[in-house]
């Protein structure tokens, strides 16, 4: 499978995307080497501005920016962003619908060696709680590129996720994002699973695994975390004998949420939740051992499924 | 250089005292404190220094403003009314369901509104983002906001007060309602605020020190700020509750009420100085 970072696809889609729309601006809080939006700086220096370690007036300042005219991108990992300004995101930029983006970097496990204090669990959730605001993670690098024209058109504030590690890809390129839209991987007619970012491959693996079992799989891109259309929803789960949700986040409060608010009362099948389950991370020396502990792998969500079937 | 008439600007200032007294009314709790110290800062701003079309509230060309303290924002409404950006009747539906005027300000309810302040420490984050991206479009706008004194032990305006001078926002003019006192008591007593006016100087900013119900000072820091060239913040000393007598001075009336009696007469001392 071929892998490519998302980060830098990002990178250099922001600067075209600048090339396009010379109202786009970055703002960085130091991690521009990480957050990738050092591609920016260097194309774009006086639409650049490092905001330095102070990420709540940064998310205020881009309020400020906004209210120009401008079409701000705000960078931090995924914690801080989401964490240490959410009250400067829900007042300054959410309550008058500003056209603020937020780019949550590193976001899940995947900045393994750092530990918990930059581990993001919970950005998805937070991001949700705001009214208006619109939840997206790009499954690879070409999806990113889609994801930052529609965040661009997109008329109101955005946050959205990337994974720090190199992605497997699984779309193609120069394919359009519509932001809502739940893109369906694989077709499968036993049980269907919502996953987004790096658990999407994941889910597609088990599905493989599942398929010599004789079990159908239905694999989801949920690329969207808000807003989604309950009723759209609920028509992957019709017909399924169990529903799965997979995310490199809490189970509380993120897509497991989201998919259980639309498909309760209506779907009577067993609904299993894949993510941290109410607990921090911690460091390891590659990623790959941080998903193995929590368990993120083909091997279990296959099990996973096989076991909610048997329930059934 | 722009005439002023001192007479007029301070009697617009009890104007606006008067109004943010009858808005909140008798037997009603409302932050009467901050609202009534500011009103002489907002008189000088809004109708002698900001370059502004009241018909025209939206206009490209128009100076800012951002009440970063804005739990005093009866005091801005009632100047964005006699400024006649909307009709002095609505004042009197504020807070009211389906009401234009909330108990902060809100850009998308209020015409005049720029910006969404009141969680104390972003409308000086926002002011400064909108003077970066006014000096962007090239464009001569200059941004003023209020703070108040209590606000600034919030980390987020050192962030912000950092950034507007790293970034050289000479088109930003802070003023700074140093009235002294918080909703629970003097802030000097509760907690240790340090030399407010070498704060802003160790953060880059001009700093100018004036009487905040001094119109003339008022006015002449406001002109000063035009020839300096990095964020300027006019520190203005001030009277908490000011213009009415029971109410200076007393951190009780931060947030305070006053029964029928106490506001006849009130209002009674505020139509003496209209």
């Amino acid at each position: 499978m071929k892998y490519e970072c998302i980060r830098s696809a990002y990178g250099k889609k922001l600067v075209e995307a600048g090339a396009v729309n010379k109202n786009i601006v970055a703002l960085e809080a130091d991690l521009g080497k990480s957050t990738m939006s050092c591609m920016f700086e260097k194309a774009y220096p006086n639409r650049f501005f490092e905001m330095n370690i102070a990420e709540q007036n940064m998310a205020a300042f881009a309020g400020g920016l906004a209210l120009t005219g401008k079409i701000p991108f705000i960078h931090s990992f995924a914690i801080f962003a989401s964490g240490r300004c959410f009250e400067q995101i829900r007042q300054s930029i959410g309550t008058a619908k500003l056209s603020v983006k937020i780019c949550g970097s590193s976001c899940g496990l995947s900045d393994f060696g750092d530990g918990a204090t930059h581990q993001t669990i919970e950005d998805i959730a937070i991001m949700r709680t705001i009214p208006g605001m619109v939840v997206l993670e790009a499954v690879d690098a070409n999806q990113v590129e889609g994801l930052v024209d529609a965040v661009v058109a997109h008329d109101g504030p955005v946050y959205f996720r990337m994974n720090r590690s190199d992605s497997p890809v699984l779309t193609q390129p120069g394919e359009k994002f519509e932001i809502g839209k739940i893109y369906t991987m694989r077709e499968g007619s036993d049980a269907v699973i919502f996953a987004c970012g790096n658990m999407v491959s994941i889910a597609l693996e088990a599905a493989d695994l599942l398929e010599k079992q004789g079990v159908s799989l239905k694999v989801l891109n949920v690329s969207t975390l808000k807003p989604l259309d309950h009723e759209y929803i609920k028509s992957f789960a019709d017909g399924m004998k169990a529903v799965l949700t997979a995310e490199e986040h809490s189970v509380i409060g993120g897509l497991n949420s989201a998919v259980c608010q639309a498909i309760a009362g209506s779907f009577v099948g067993p609904v299993v939740a894949i993510g941290m389950n109410d607990c921090f991370g911690f460091s390891t020396l590659d990623y790959q051992t941080i998903l193995n502990y929590f368990e993120f792998t083909p091997e279990r969500i296959a099990n996973d499924v096989v076991k909610s079937l048997g329930a059934k | 250089m722009k005439t002023v008439d001192i007479e007029q600007l301070n009697k617009k200032a009890a104007l606006i005292r008067y109004y943010v007294t009858k808005m909140i009314g008798a037997n009603k709790k409302g932050h009467f404190g901050g609202s009534l110290s500011v009103a002489d800062i907002l008189s000088a701003i809004y109708f002698y220094k900001m370059n502004y079309d009241p018909k025209n509230p939206k206009w490209d060309g128009r100076d800012r403003f951002f009440l970063s303290k804005g739990h005093a924002s009866y005091a801005q409404y009632a100047a964005l009314a006699i400024l006649g950006v909307f009709p002095e009747n609505e004042l009197y539906k504020a807070k009211q369901v389906g009401s234009m005027l909330q108990g902060h300000p809100d850009m998308n309810k209020t015409p005049g509104v720029e910006g969404n302040t009141g969680s104390l420490a972003q409308g000086i984050s926002l002011a400064a983002g909108c003077a970066q991206g006014l000096k962007l479009d090239g464009s001569n706008s200059k941004v003023f906001v209020v703070l108040g004194d209590g606000e600034i032990a919030e980390g987020q305006v050192w962030e912000a007060a950092t950034a507007a001078s790293c970034f050289e926002l000479d088109n930003l003019v802070g003023v700074l309602d140093n009235n002294g006192l918080e909703s629970t008591g003097v802030i000097a007593e509760r907690h240790c605020i340090g030399d407010i006016k070498a704060k802003w100087q160790a953060f880059g900013w001009h700093t100018i020190e004036v009487d905040g119900h001094d119109m003339q000072q008022l006015v002449n820091a406001l002109d000063a700020s035009d020839e300096i060239d990095k964020p300027v913040m006019i520190i203005a000393n001030t009277i908490k509750g000011k213009g009415i007598s029971l109410a200076e001075n007393v951190a009780a009336f931060h947030n305070g009420m006053m029964n029928s009696e106490d506001f006849d007469a009130a209002i009674e001392q505020l139509e003496s100085q209209l």
